[in-house]
């Protein structure tokens, strides 16, 4: 498979980070993580309209771009750069869930409001256990009638606070279901959780008897598993801008940082550093951008693509965004300085979807270890 | 894509594979016979141009070239066992600096293997600081007269031909008094001498060089410009000795081969080890598979961004990785195999490295244990890889140097 992008998706990394550094400079991020929402509602309207962020893969007839994983990679790599605050995350989960899941009349009832802005879907299927696999989703749906009741509490869920179309994974009798929940609904009370992570809001949702509409036929839990790799895929991507962004301002500084008369960087206990996060960043785009091209093409196994670049993308993400402070000295422990930012997207991201401990355990029984 | 290197297909490629297979199969002739003919189709280097054993296209593509061979035939041939240094290294330097029918000649020997290759590089006095060495080379009609001393020279005792660096000019800084040199290693006054390595297996050389004339038409580029050549050897060692994993085949096969047969889900099953030792040991398989993977993905990358011609210094980043992680892939097989790592079974009689019987896989896990510690070492040290990548890819400043401008016979030494 030949990793390589087209000049197309270089025209798209461009407008998307032309916009992005002029929209969402280091201000406008501090400005919405102070918020209660945690986003701009109207920078996630002109990221939706201009340059069709919240409905990347969802099909033109349904009002989204049309794209596919490579697209998504290079956007969400562009947005893990400047740590954008905005709901995409959550958007593209439920995108893919609703693709995967949902049947034509549900596609069409869901799909445009998410990809114009105008409706924030979000996907919940953690429950009070805190696990992310979708073997051991507890939470159990209850059939009355024609319609499902719900009753339980899911965890960490992206946006759930200010989500209007929440999809719940619930259990059902053949398997996986999922469920849709109006943000207002009767008997759900949700709760902003206060955040390692500033800059992406979770959430906490309990249902007491909430009625909800389930999407989709049969198990749906084939369709979620191939929304929840595509996720991380997308992840994975804007691990890879936020590591690489971290590499470019720890190179910066120590360029022009000047201790003993010298740039720091030119002591070989920073260059060194430095040249160890680079091959870790080089790494990291190997992982992320196999990822996206196994979900394109469909050449290769995704699920064990997935796995190893959430695993490898996480802890090295982490490593640099550590380093990034270590190499700026006290400045880089300051909280007007942005480095502190870039280290807890970087835990809170490899804590999300599973720790890499886990995603190598899933590894080595693919292997048959 | 515009790009006019490009212009044969990857379809158009498999044909061509299939038209070499069809004149001459390696399951059918010898290895020359059958490296010959893969020379003239232009598919040894497919990166080279035609008529040089390429096509001009991405060194990516070669691996289209070899997956197709391997489709169609049971004699696999790897270029890493072939020749090397001559196949990795001295081709693209001949290929980029040699006269015409120094090409002609020594292009297609190298890669049937008829001519094994050796870079005469370093010496006791200068490794990493390679452009300091000392071996002089003295002009004397239209010839050069070499006097001085190698070390470390990888299978100097099976090589026609060497790459040799050596000082024509004292009196210039040390990268400005540098010629680069074809030196046919049969001439009078060429002394190799086995050094035998922490395995007891002599793979490598101590090389003397006493009064050993070399035709003034040897020299690659010009006199003084020894360096520039150097340079596209090394950059070329850099990516033959980083870039061959593959995706699926890379360093962390041994290492599961290992764990299936010496770990717990081996024929000695869990060998009295508890659950949480299992757990942790397996845990540390994974992480090194994975980063072998990623490995082999980033040699893929790196080869299909480049073009035709020859690399640049983001070579060092798989030298780097392929150095570490295969140190710690024979660490960790050593602790897979357990209490019995006190044993090395085979001893230590000094010997050639080709001259060793067949061994187990056990044996061999040790002895790749101790062969992995040269891996940070050859081909330059893991700690220049890194002054390489943070200097000349992020661009950081060098370090204060007191060997600037100075001639190079003034320079400090010990
Ligand atoms: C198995 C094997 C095969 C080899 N084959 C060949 C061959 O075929 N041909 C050939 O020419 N050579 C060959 N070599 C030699 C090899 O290229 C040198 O050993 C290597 O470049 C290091 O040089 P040195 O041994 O002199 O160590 P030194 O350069 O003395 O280094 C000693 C230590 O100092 C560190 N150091 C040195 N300079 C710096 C610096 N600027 N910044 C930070 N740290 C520094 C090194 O990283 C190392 O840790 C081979 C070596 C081995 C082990």
């Amino acid at each position: 498979m030949d990793i390589r992008f087209s000049d197309e998706h270089e025209e798209l990394r461009r407008t998307i980070r032309q916009f992005l550094s002029a929209e969402s400079g280091e201000q406008a991020v501090r400005a919405a993580m102070a918020t209660e929402r945690g986003h701009d509602p109207k920078l996630w309207q002109r990221m939706a309209q201009e340059l069709g962020l919240a409905g990347l893969v969802v099909p033109e007839n349904f009002g989204g771009a049309g794209m596919g994983p490579i697209e998504a990679l290079v956007a969400f790599e562009e947005m893990g750069r400047v740590l954008v605050c905005a709901p995409a995350l959550a958007s593209h989960f439920a995108a893919n869930a609703i693709l995967a899941v949902a049947g034509e009349a549900d596609q069409e009832a869901l799909l445009p409001g998410i990809a114009a802005g105008t409706s924030l879907a979000t996907v919940a299927h953690v429950d009070a256990a805190g696990r992310w696999d979708l073997s051991i989703v507890s939470n159990e749906a209850r059939r009355e009638g024609e319609s499902w009741r719900l009753d339980g509490v899911w965890r960490y869920v992206l946006d759930g606070h200010v989500a209007d179309r929440l999809l719940l994974v619930a259990r059902v009798p053949d398997g996986l279901g999922l469920f849709l929940v109006e943000g207002e609904a009767t008997g759900l009370t949700r709760k902003a959780l206060p955040g390692l992570d500033l800059t992406r809001r979770l959430a906490e949702l309990r249902c007491s008897a909430v009625a909800a509409r389930r999407i989709g036929e049969g198990d749906a839990r084939p369709g979620l598993e191939r929304a929840l790799q595509l996720t991380i895929a997308a992840l994975v991507a804007e691990q890879t801008g936020g590591a690489a962004r971290c590499l470019e301002i720890a190179t910066d500084y120590a360029k022009s940082r000047y201790q003993f008369g010298r740039p720091i960087g030119s002591f070989q206990a920073i260059k060194h550093h430095c040249a160890d996060l680079l091959v870790s960043v080089e790494l990291m785009r190997s992982a992320a951008y196999h990822a996206s091209f196994v979900a394109a093409t469909g050449e290769g196994d995704l699920e064990t693509a997935v796995h190893q670049a959430k695993a490898w993308c996480s802890e090295a993400y982490f490593e640099v965004a550590a380093e990034n402070i270590q190499i700026h000295g006290g400045m880089g422990f300051t909280w007007e300085y942005p480095a502190h930012l870039y280290l807890k997207r970087a835990k809170s991201s490899e804590v999300l979807f599973g720790s890499p401990a886990r995603h190598r355990e899933q590894i080595g029984e693919r292997l048959g270890l | 894509m515009s790009d006019s290197k490009r212009t044969i297909g990857e379809a158009e490629l498999r044909d061509r594979v299939r038209a070499l297979l069809a004149q001459a199969h390696p399951d059918a002739v010898d290895r020359v016979t059958f490296r010959r003919a893969q020379y003239d189709h232009g598919l040894a280097w497919v990166h080279f141009p035609e008529g040089y054993g390429g096509l001009g296209l991405s060194p990516g593509m070669q691996s289209i070239v070899d997956d197709e061979i391997a489709l169609h035939a049971r004699t696999i041939y790897w270029n890493l066992a072939i020749n090397a240094i001559g196949i990795g290294m001295g081709a693209p330097t001949v290929m980029t600096y040699a006269a015409e029918h120094y090409k002609q000649q020594l292009l297609p020997r190298i890669f049937t293997g008829e001519d094994i290759w050796c870079q005469l590089f370093s010496e006791p006095s200068a490794g990493s600081d390679v452009a300091g060495l000392a071996t002089r080379a003295v002009r004397d009609g239209d010839d050069w007269i070499v006097n001085g001393q190698k070390v470390w020279a990888s299978i100097a005792h099976k090589s026609s031909w060497a790459m040799l660096l050596a000082r024509t000019d004292p009196n210039k800084p040390k990268h400005d008094g540098l010629s680069y040199f074809l030196l046919d290693m049969k001439s009078p006054g060429v002394d190799v001498r086995p050094l035998y390595q922490i395995t007891g297996d002599a793979e490598f050389n101590e090389v003397f060089l006493n009064d050993v004339r070399i035709p003034g038409d040897r020299i690659l580029g010009k006199e003084g410009m020894g360096w520039r050549v150097a340079i596209t050897t090394l950059m070329n060692e850099r990516v033959a000795l980083g870039g061959s994993s593959r995706p699926g085949h890379g360093l962390s096969e041994k290492l599961l081969n290992l764990w299936r047969e010496e770990g717990p889900s081996g024929p000695r099953g869990a060998d009295g080890r508890s659950a949480a030792e299992i757990a942790v040991l397996r845990d540390a398989v994974v992480r090194l598979h994975i980063e072998s993977e990623l490995l082999g993905i980033t040699n893929q990358r790196t080869k299909s961004a480049m073009r035709a011609g020859n690399p640049g210094p983001e070579g060092s980043v798989a030298k780097l990785v392929q150095a570490e992680l295969n140190k710690k892939i024979t660490e960790l097989g050593l602790e897979l195999i357990g209490s019995d790592a006190l044993v090395y079974e085979t001893g230590y009689p000094l010997r050639r490295g080709e001259d060793f019987p067949a061994r187990t896989r056990r044996e061999n896990a040790k002895h790749d244990f101790l062969r992995a510690r040269a891996n940070s070492i050859e081909g330059g040290t893991s700690e220049v890889m890194r002054n390489i990548l943070a200097e000349r890819m992020l661009g950081l400043p060098g370090e204060p140097r007191v060997d600037k401008d100075v001639a190079w016979k003034d320079i400090p030494r010990g």
